[in-house]
């Protein structure tokens, strides 16, 4: 799923700056909805999209060290300023929705984007 | 080549730093992809461990031809019971630390999962020395 009908389905505002055709560049094959970074880091999937309340440095890092592409805020939350420059610099996209985590992830699924299994 | 860094142990918003500096030079390097992040999930999982545990310290990251070799190195509280801290889901982490995201007991029996080989040396109110291998 692009990274562009992620953005229009969650109704996420883009924090990193992409425009359309870099949105539809980030092609997202999997997905992990946590706020417990330790969890994150126990899984591992390629093109992963993290969504996660959490709004840290670390949620880049760990972000950064799983190579997962972007990264969607829910439920409004919007990270500080050099949250979003370290996403930048790492070539992290950010997004965030209003939207809850359950439900974020629950829309999501329902379209076709899927967990890991086990 | 070795790479050297100092831990701060009250930094905890930069923490990753040394993580993100070596999963760079492996990447310069050539590494398969999947050899650096298994190398850049245990390294961090231990760097993490060393700033909200051990209070900051030492890493010490070498690359060798045939594998790399990552030492962290802590004068915090030790471990007490090392079987205990392996166990999924054990944890000492408070609750400030759960609020930034960690503290679910999976660091280690994680950092086992994605190394070859991981060495635990500690004592008690002296500190922990933690040395992850990982085969290139
Ligand atoms: N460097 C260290 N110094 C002192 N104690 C440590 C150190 N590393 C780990 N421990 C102890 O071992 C326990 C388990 O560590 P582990 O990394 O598995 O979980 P955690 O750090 O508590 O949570 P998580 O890694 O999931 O965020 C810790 O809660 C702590 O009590
Ligand atoms: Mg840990």
């Amino acid at each position: 799923m692009l990274l562009s009908d992620i953005r229009n389905i969650l109704d996420a505002k883009v924090l990193t700056g992409e425009d359309e055709a870099a949105l539809s560049a980030i092609d997202i094959h999997m997905a992990c909805g946590c706020d417990l970074m330790s969890d994150v880091l126990a899984f591992v999937k390629d093109q992963a999209l993290l969504l996660s309340g959490l709004i840290n440095q670390q949620v880049i890092r760990t972000a950064e060290m799983m190579d997962i592409r972007a990264v969607c805020f829910v439920r409004g939350k919007v990270p500080a300023d050099d949250v979003i420059e370290l996403a930048k610099d790492r070539g992290i996209a950010l997004i965030a929705t209003e939207m809850p985590l359950y439900n974020a992830c629950g829309i999501l699924y329902d379209k076709g984007l899927r967990g890991k299994d086990k | 080549m070795i790479k050297h860094y100092e831990i701060s142990g009250t930094d905890f918003a930069n923490g990753g730093e040394a993580s993100s500096d070596f999963k760079t030079v492996l990447k310069k390097l050539g590494v398969p992809m999947d050899v650096i992040r298994k190398v850049s999930i245990a390294m961090y999982e231990a760097e993490i461990n060393t700033i909200i545990h051990g209070h900051g310290g030492t890493c010490d990251a070498e690359i060798m031809p045939d594998r790399v070799v990552i030492t962290f190195k802590d004068s915090g509280p030790g471990i007490k019971d090392i079987d205990l801290a392996m166990q999924e889901g054990y944890s000492t982490a408070t609750d400030q630390i759960r609020e930034l995201g960690f503290g679910a007991g999976m660091g280690l029996p994680n950092i086992k999962k994605y190394t070859d080989d991981m060495q635990i040396e500690t004592s008690e109110g002296k500190g922990t020395t933690v040395i992850l291998t990982i085969k290139l």
